[in-house]
Parts: C-alpha cells; sequence; structure tokens
C-alpha cells in the first residue's frame, strides 16, 4: 500500500497519532520536502520515529513516479508530506497512478495551513475564494485572482513560492506591485511560522506589511475581501493588531 | 595636414550631416576592394601614398595580408574636398568572401551608401551579386567601380571599342541586379556613365576616371587608351587621380546620413515611426533620444573591447548610461571616439549621422539596440543570409589553458556573432561552429597568433538540420507532475514562409494584420497565421488554441519549451529546421507554480520530440555551389572529383580555352577539396564556393549519417522511439 502521512504544520510533534503508528509499521519510509518544510530535520525526524527516512527529489515523484508504486506493491510505502498531503495537488497524481496499477492507496491527514489560517485569523472558511501562489517567476495570476475574489467579496489566500528560497511577504507584496501597483493599496493579513510557539500575525495594508518585520518563514498571506463579517474584524483587531480603520469594512 | 588639424577639421565635420558620407566597398574576392581603399586613404592624405597599394592598410590582420583577403570589416575615416566645401567620409570596409557573410551585413546596416568594386577582365562574379543583392535589401544606394581597366589593354589587348563594349557590359549586369532587386529605386539609382555613378580605372596604378571628372581633366577613354599604351601610367594617375575621381563620386551619388535617414529609417526600424525617437531619427537629429545600432566588436590591445556602431539620433558623451536594449542591460560609456584614417582617436561627444567607437559597453555585441530609452523598439535582428553549417572541436593544446581558451572563445564569438560556441556536455568540449571551413581555420589561425594559444581542433563536421516530410498525428505532451497536458502537432514548414522570415519581410514586431497576410499567402492556413507565435531558425510555432485561460502567461515557457526543441532535435541532437509545431489544445493546472518552467518546459519539449519522430523525420545536410575555371583539357579531372563528391555538375561555360564548371555538392563531401583539385588540375584551377542551401540527405545514407553524429555526441546507438519521450 501507498500511503501518505501528512505531517502537519511546525514540526515532528505536529504528525497525528494515526501517522505515527503507520510510520513506525511501515516497510518504508520516504519524505518529500518540496511542496513544504517543516522545521525538524531529517535526522531528528528519524530518531524520533526511530526509522530510517529516505528524502525524495520531484524527480523521484514525477518522472520515476513507477518506482515508488512497484515498492509499495510489495509492502507498506510511506511517503511523509508537510501540511495535509494533497493540498498541494501534485500528489494526487502519484495516488492516481497507484490506483490505476492497483495498488492500494491511504491518506493519513495532518494539519493543513489553509484551516490554520482560518484560526490563526479568525477569518472565516466560507469566505475564501480561489487561492493562488505568489511565484518568483513573475505571473499576473495571483493578481487576476485577488480581482476575481474580491468581485465575488472573497478572501484569497496567497501561497509563497519555496523555490528555490522560501519568499517571505515583504518579496511577496513586491512581486504582486510588480504586476498592480494598486494591490498594495488593499488589506491583508500577514502569518508568519504557523503551528510554532512564536507564530506572527498582522493585519493592515499590503504597503505596510511589505515593511513590517514577519521575521524567519514560512510565511503566509491573505488578502482580505471588500468587506468584513463584524466577527472577522472583531478578531483581526483583537488577534493580528489591525488598525481600526478596517472597522469601515464591516458590511 | 597635420594630425591636430585634421582632428579638429573632423570634429567640425561630425556636426555637418550634410557634409558626412557612410559609405562601405563591397566586391569578390580580389576584385581589388582593398587597395582602393588603401588608395582612397592614401589620397585623402591619411596614410603614404608610396605606401598603398603595397601594404594593404585595412588588412592589419597579419593573416589577412597572408591570405589576402579583407577578413574583418574596420572603420575608417577621411576628409575629402568638393567644389569648395570638405567632407567627411566614413568607410566600412567589408569582407569579400561569402563565409563571412554576418559582418557584410551588418556593415550593410551602418552605411548609406556602397561602392560596388568588379574586376575589367572577369566582370560580375557571384559573390559580387550576392553582396550587391545585399546592399539593396538593406536600401542602400550603390554606385560602381570598374577596376583593372588597364589589363583590358595590356593583357587582352582590346581596341578602344572592344574596351568601351565590355565596360557597358559590366554596366548592364549591374543594372540588370539592381532593377530585379529594387525596381521602385531603378529610375533613381540605374548606373549611369553619363551622370558619373560610375567610375572606371585602376586602384593599384591609382588613376580613375569619370564623365564628370573628364569635364574639368580632360582625360576620357581615348586618353587613357594613349597613356597606358605609352606607359606613362604615373602621368595618368598625376593628371586623373583615383582618389579624386572616386570620392567625388561618392559625395555627388550617395546620400547623406539627412537623406538617408529620412528613407532608411522605416526600413531598419520596426518601432513607431511617428514616435518621439522614430522622428528623431528620421531627422538625423543630435538633440533626439539615442538610438544606436552596434555594427561589430574590435578587440584593442590596449583599450580591451570597442564597440563600433552608428549613431542614428542623438549625442554620446563619455559617462551616459545606455540600455543594451537586446540584452536587457545597462552599462556607463567610458570614452567615445571617432575613426581617423585608420586610427579612434578619442574626443568629448559624438552627434547623430556618424559612425562612433565606444569604449564601457560590455555587454554589446555585434547587432545590439544602444539607447537611453528602455523600452527602445530594437533595429529588426540583422538578417543572416548564411547559417553556420561547419563545426570543429576545439581544445588548448596544455590543459591548464583551458580558462583562457574559454576567456578567448568568448572574445571571438562576440566580434562575431555567425560564431557559435557551444560546449558539448558529454564530452566537455569546446565546439566552434562557423560559415565554412575556412571562416572556422581563419578563427582559429588568429587564436594561435593573437591570443598566443596552441589548440587541437578536430577534422571540420557538417552540422545536419533535423526536419520532418509528413504530418504528425497530435500528441499529448504530460508536465513531469501531470498536472498540464499540451496537444501538439508537427508538420514541415512551406519553404515560402521561412524565406519571409528570413528575409525579414516577416517578423513578430510588425503589425499582426499583415503579417496574418503575408503568411498565408505563403501558404499558412488563416488560423495558423493568426496563431504564429514564435519564428526561431527556420521553424515556427502555431497556436491555434482558442480561449484558453493563463494560456497567455504561459506562453513564454512554452516557447522556451520550442525553441529547446529546436535548437537539438530527436534524431542526433542536431538543429531543427523547416519544421511547424502547431499547439492544437491544452490544460493548464489553475496554480502558476505547478506550471512554472520546469513542468511545463519538458511537456512541450518532448511532445515536440515524440510528433517529430511521428512525422517521417529525416536529415537536411548543407550544400554548397561551385565554381571552378580550368583549362578545358582538365575539364574531366575536374568533373571526376565533383562526382567522386556525391556533387552534380549543372553547368559549363566556355570563354576561350577555359572553361568554368559550375557544380553543386554536400558540404560534407567538400573537406578537402582544396588540396585534392589542386592535385588534380597541377594547381591550375582557380575556384570559390557559395552557400547553395540545405538538402534531404538520401534516404539510403539518412540511418548511417544519424548513427555517426550520435556515436560522436555519445548518444545511444539507436534512433529513439515516441514512447522515449511521451507515455503512450
Amino acid at each position: 500500500m501507498l500511503i501518505f502521512v501528512g505531517l502537519g504544520l511546525w514540526d515532528v510533534e505536529d504528525i497525528s497519532l494515526k501517522g505515527l503508528k503507520t510510520v513506525k509499521d511501515a516497510d518504508e519510509v520516504y519524505a518529500e520536502f518540496y511542496t513544504s518544510k517543516i522545521s525538524t530535520s531529517v535526522e531528528d525526524m528519524e530518531r524520533f520515529f526511530g526509522r530510517e527516512i529516505r528524502v525524495l527529489e520531484r524527480s523521484d515523484l514525477e518522472e520515476r513516479s513507477s518506482i515508488l508504486v512497484d515498492r509499495a506493491r510489495e509492502g507498506d510505502v510511506v511517503i511523509l508530506v508537510p501540511g495535509d498531503p494533497m493540498v498541494a495537488t501534485t500528489h494526487s497524481a502519484i495516488r492516481l497512478e497507484a490506483e490505476k496499477r492497483g495498488v492500494k492507496t491511504r491518506i493519513i491527514h495532518g494539519a493543513s495551513i489553509t484551516s490554520a489560517v482560518c484560526g490563526l485569523t479568525g477569518l472565516h472558511n466560507y469566505r475564501f475564494g480561489k487561492s493562488a501562489t505568489v511565484s518568483w517567476h513573475t505571473s499576473k495570476t495571483p493578481v487576476d485572482v485577488i480581482n476575481a475574489n474580491r468581485e465575488i467579496d472573497a478572501h484569497t489566500l496567497l501561497f509563497l513560492d519555496l523555490h528555490p528560497e522560501p519568499m517571505k511577504i515583504k518579496d511577496a507584496v513586491e512581486k504582486l506591485s510588480e504586476v498592480d501597483a494598486k494591490v498594495t493599496e488593499l488589506f491583508g493579513v500577514g502569518i508568519a511560522r504557523a503551528g510554532s510557539n512564536e507564530v506572527v500575525v498582522k493585519c493592515d495594508r499590503l504597503s505596510e506589511l511589505r515593511k513590517y518585520n514577519f521575521g524567519e518563514p514560512l510565511h503566509i498571506l491573505v488578502v482580505l475581501a471588500k468587506t468584513l463579517h463584524f466577527m472577522e474584524c472583531e478578531c483581526l483587531m483583537e488577534f493580528a493588531s489591525a488598525p481600526s480603520e478596517i472597522g469601515e469594512m464591516v458590511r | 595636414m597635420a594630425r591636430a588639424k585634421k582632428i579638429d577639421k573632423i570634429k567640425e565635420l561630425m556636426w555637418k550631416p550634410e557634409y558626412i558620407r557612410n559609405m562601405g566597398i563591397v566586391a569578390h574576392i580580389d576584385h581589388g576592394k582593398t587597395t582602393l581603399s588603401d588608395n582612397l586613404l592614401a589620397g585623402a592624405g591619411m596614410i603614404s601614398e608610396e605606401l598603398a597599394g603595397q601594404q594593404l592598410y585595412l588588412d592589419f590582420d597579419e593573416q589577412e595580408q597572408e591570405r589576402g583577403i579583407t577578413i574583418n570589416a574596420a572603420n575608417v575615416s577621411m576628409v575629402h574636398e568638393y567644389e569648395g566645401k570638405e567632407y567627411l567620409i566614413n568607410l566600412i570596409d567589408t569582407p569579400g568572401h561569402v563565409d563571412f557573410g554576418g559582418d557584410v551585413t551588418r556593415a550593410m546596416r551602418a552605411v548609406d551608401g556602397v561602392i560596388v568594386v568588379v574586376d575589367a577582365v572577369e566582370g560580375v562574379m557571384p559573390q559580387t551579386e550576392t553582396v550587391l543583392r545585399q546592399a539593396l535589401k538593406e536600401n542602400v544606394k550603390p554606385t560602381l567601380f570598374v577596376n583593372k581597366v588597364d589589363r583590358l589593354i595590356r593583357e587582352l589587348e582590346l581596341t578602344p571599342q572592344q574596351m568601351q563594349e565590355r565596360l557597358v557590359k559590366v554596366i548592364t549586369e549591374v543594372n540588370k541586379l539592381i532593377k530585379a532587386m529594387r525596381p521602385d529605386k531603378y529610375s533613381e539609382w540605374r548606373i549611369d556613365v553619363a551622370d558619373g555613378s560610375v567610375a572606371f580605372g585602376s586602384a593599384l596604378y591609382n588613376w580613375a576616371v569619370s564623365v564628370p571628372a573628364q569635364k574639368v581633366t580632360g582625360i576620357g577613354f581615348k586618353e587613357v587608351y594613349e597613356y597606358l599604351k605609352e606607359g606613362k601610367v604615373k602621368e595618368l594617375a598625376k593628371k586623373s587621380p583615383l582618389y579624386r575621381v572616386v570620392l567625388d563620386m561618392v559625395i555627388r551619388h550617395l546620400p547623406s546620413p539627412i537623406e538617408a535617414q529620412r528613407e532608411r529609417i522605416g526600413v531598419i526600424w520596426k518601432g513607431d515611426i511617428n514616435s518621439e525617437v522614430g522622428q528623431a531619427m528620421v531627422r538625423c537629429d543630435p538633440k533626439g533620444p539615442i538610438a544606436l545600432m552596434i555594427t561589430k566588436i574590435v578587440v584593442e590591445p590596449q583599450a580591451g573591447e570597442i564597440a563600433v556602431g552608428r549613431l542614428f539620433s542623438g549625442t554620446l558623451k563619455p559617462g551616459q548610461e545606455l540600455f543594451i536594449v537586446d540584452r536587457k542591460s545597462k552599462n556607463r560609456i567610458q570614452t567615445v571616439g571617432l575613426y581617423m584614417g585608420p586610427r579612434r582617436v578619442e574626443v568629448d561627444e559624438v552627434p547623430a549621422g556618424n559612425i562612433v567607437a565606444l569604449i564601457g559597453l560590455r555587454d554589446a555585441v555585434a547587432g545590439s539596440t544602444c539607447s537611453n530609452i528602455e523600452d527602445f523598439t530594437p533595429f529588426e535582428s540583422i538578417k543572416h543570409y548564411s547559417e553556420p553549417v561547419v563545426t570543429m572541436a576545439i581544445e588548448a593544446k596544455n590543459p591548464r589553458d583551458l580558462p583562457k581558451l574559454i576567456e578567448v572563445l568568448r572574445k571571438i564569438a562576440k566580434e562575431d556573432p555567425t560564431l557559435h560556441i557551444t560546449l558539448n556536455e558529454e564530452t566537455g568540449e569546446h565546439l566552434i561552429s562557423g560559415m565554412g571551413e575556412l571562416h572556422l581555420e581563419v578563427k582559429v589561425e588568429r587564436i594561435r597568433r593573437d591570443y598566443n594559444l596552441e589548440v587541437i581542433t578536430s577534422p571540420p563536421i557538417v552540422v545536419f538540420r533535423e526536419t520532418v516530410t509528413a504530418t504528425s498525428p497530435v500528441v499529448e505532451g504530460k508536465s513531469p507532475n501531470k498536472h498540464n497536458r499540451f496537444y501538439i502537432l508537427v508538420e514541415p514548414l512551406p519553404e515560402k514562409v521561412i524565406q519571409l522570415f528570413k528575409e525579414g519581410e516577416v517578423d513578430m514586431k510588425m503589425d499582426k494584420k499583415e503579417r496574418r497576410r503575408k503568411l498565408q499567402e505563403a501558404g499558412l492556413t488563416g488560423e495558423e497565421a493568426a496563431g504564429a507565435e514564435e519564428y526561431f531558425e527556420g521553424n515556427l510555432f502555431c497556436d491555434v488554441t482558442k480561449g484558453i485561460q493563463y494560456l497567455n502567461e504561459t506562453m513564454e515557457l512554452i516557447l522556451e519549451g520550442f525553441r529547446e526543441a529546436m535548437r537539438a532535435g530527436p534524431l542526433a541532437r542536431e538543429p531543427c529546421m523547416g519544421i511547424k509545431v502547431k499547439l492544437v489544445d491544452c490544460k493548464l493546472h489553475e496554480d502558476a507554480v505547478h506550471r512554472g518552467p520546469a513542468q511545463v518546459i519538458p511537456a512541450v519539449r518532448s511532445a515536440i520530440f515524440a510528433a517529430i519522430l511521428q512525422a517521417q523525420p529525416t536529415l537536411l545536410e548543407p550544400y554548397q555551389k561551385v565554381f571552378i575555371t580550368v583549362p578545358q583539357e582538365m575539364m574531366g579531372a575536374v568533373t571526376r572529383e565533383i562526382q567522386g563528391r556525391r556533387g552534380q555538375v549543372l553547368e559549363m561555360k566556355t570563354e576561350g580555352d577555359m572553361v568554368t564548371v559550375i557544380a553543386k555538392a554536400p558540404v560534407k563531401e567538400m573537406f578537402g577539396f582544396a588540396g585534392a583539385i589542386r592535385g588534380a588540375t597541377s594547381g591550375k584551377a582557380i575556384w570559390s564556393t557559395e552557400h547553395a542551401g540545405f538538402e534531404i540527405v538520401p534516404q539510403n545514407l539518412l540511418n548511417d549519417f544519424v548513427m555517426e553524429v550520435r556515436k560522436r555526441k555519445g548518444l545511444k546507438l539507436e534512433i529513439p522511439k515516441p514512447e522515449d519521450f511521451v507515455g503512450l
């Protein structure tokens, strides 16, 4: 069986009990850290699980995916994935390939940033539109998505590129403003190191967030909808030191 | 004139564009171009008169002197007085051998007029035609100098009557070309004895005559005949000196930058002619924005790399920052210079209309566009009439010299963009590719001599092109993450379409509707013509999809995949040519990070490879036209030599007891021809070659050729299958 185990948000202790048990019982344990990262080193994880972990390159999961599928036919193969395994969409390809070739698959979920954002900011899960990634490679898509979401009065969750290095909020605002400078006038919430003890959550205009010191990555960014529910507004004031002007956004 | 005074004169004239002529001299090899240049320089007091005619001044490459051909275009300028007024004449010397076609075309961009030199005995030769065509194409006005007229009398012993007939024949042939190439300009540009747009003479013996000059000097054909018969050449040269007659002709008939730019900007620049900078160029305005085209990079031992170019608008000064538009970079000018005779002299500033020499533009290459406007439309990419067809591996004799070799190769590639330097990833060898065997030999000699670097080279190898002869099925290419799919087919690209792009009739910057119309006329469907996205070295990419979201911002990556595939095809990793790639449909991931370069480029490239392999792929090989003149009794030896090289005799012309054989043969078989023909004819053959395009290799040799290349490149010794690239 090919088993995807979510590692959750921050460090190795974010794995679920079921996940932990599965790792300990597996025949082979692999991990990938190109869709996201966690703060624990591979050596520490190996010590924690008492298992050898082989780190996969992107090409192992893409071009050479058939090798992993073949191993999973022989025994239980675990692939450790930061967050919740299928959120980054990319692993659906190997899961599909496995099932099509008669190899069973299973997912053991972990906490995902997509839900953690709701918790940390108080923004309502119901009010998010499409999400997008701000990549180092300039793309118009994130700005288009922000605009389309605002048309339907929805928030936009922006993932920040990891390669060749994790992007910070200030870089992301810079990238967005390269496409459309007006974006920086919008309100957003920046989040750094979700799941850790030093989480930072700050709401302000993007032009202000660009100057704010969020500290080390990983960072993520939400661009707010045109309006806020009154509860969202109160939470942002309380949890994200939002400026009082956002009160005007309450519908 | 003393040196300091001369500099002052040039500095004064550079501000008066109506008194400037920017010209070139073009000719078939050995028709006397360099001798003419030198004697013009000497006449204008730029070098000593005794030296000219013996010491070929423009041939300052030692190697060029040995070979007796001018290899690299060099710039010189001179001051000449005509009807009481002084003029500044910038002369760009251009190579005559087609192996160096790139240099010729580039020089044509910088000049407004040319002197076509034709040997009176040999008449218009194939290469005269090639270079004259290049000039006409770039809207450069020609004048004619018929050289070596003395040979008609001394060697051929023609009567004055026969001599005139001969000369008229040369003029008629040149006019025929002008009429065919530029019917619109014919009435204005026609070479006419009466108006003095042609001069006759001997560059070596320093005399010339023309109808307008005759009115002043009293020396006409009759007198020339008498002087020569009596052996009074020196006197003839005194009475009717070459430089005066020819430079007078240049000033009278070639346009000043003011006149030329009014007409030529629309031909050589595709930006908005009504924009501020467009109008500034049309007016040759020194106060306008800077518009500079680099035509050549030369290396001076002391000063380093010098960028030489034509300034169409604005004024250049040291310290200015210029955008190298095509390189997307910005450099600061350190010094600004002009040429005085063959020497570069630094000045405070240089205004529009001049040929300038700049230090500091380290990112510029021959063909670069420079401006102080960042989004300045580059001068259309310079059209090359010949493509690299021959390659050799090069390595340093002493492995310790490898870093130096890399540096030297970078430099010579910068000086000559027709030279391609690549690294063979498998073997770690450096490969240099160029226009012919001679072209590469010359460059290697230069590395040995100028850079004092001992190198070892492999025998020359021909560069094939990969192409298709049928339409492939639609192939599905998946990105490595499987979240993006591209549906692609390939088929042969009509020759006419390639021609349009090559000749600059169509490019990706022109008006879309106009492009669509021309492409459709050349054989594309309306949908393909409208969807043409990129032309790359003889191949075209057409997007025929409709309304696909995010395709726009993914297109650049798709095109990169296309270019990668075209740079090295699936059969033998040789460049592709004559392939039309059609994107029929595609499905993209919602998020940009999942359709980045690492996903899109390999997906598109593999799909193209799999499609090519299903479209009856084959190789094209370069051909040469060979012109061989031998005594009649040796004709048999010549035809045997040609036929033994898969060649084909096209035509034979007999003239007296000599015969000229015109043949066509694959370049691959022509290596070592020089030695073989010398042996076969006891050195009596005079021969030249010309690039004759590409042809499909014989079917029975295809597999051998593919394997030969694959073996050399260290690839698997089998032709790949479509399923090697896409899961079928």
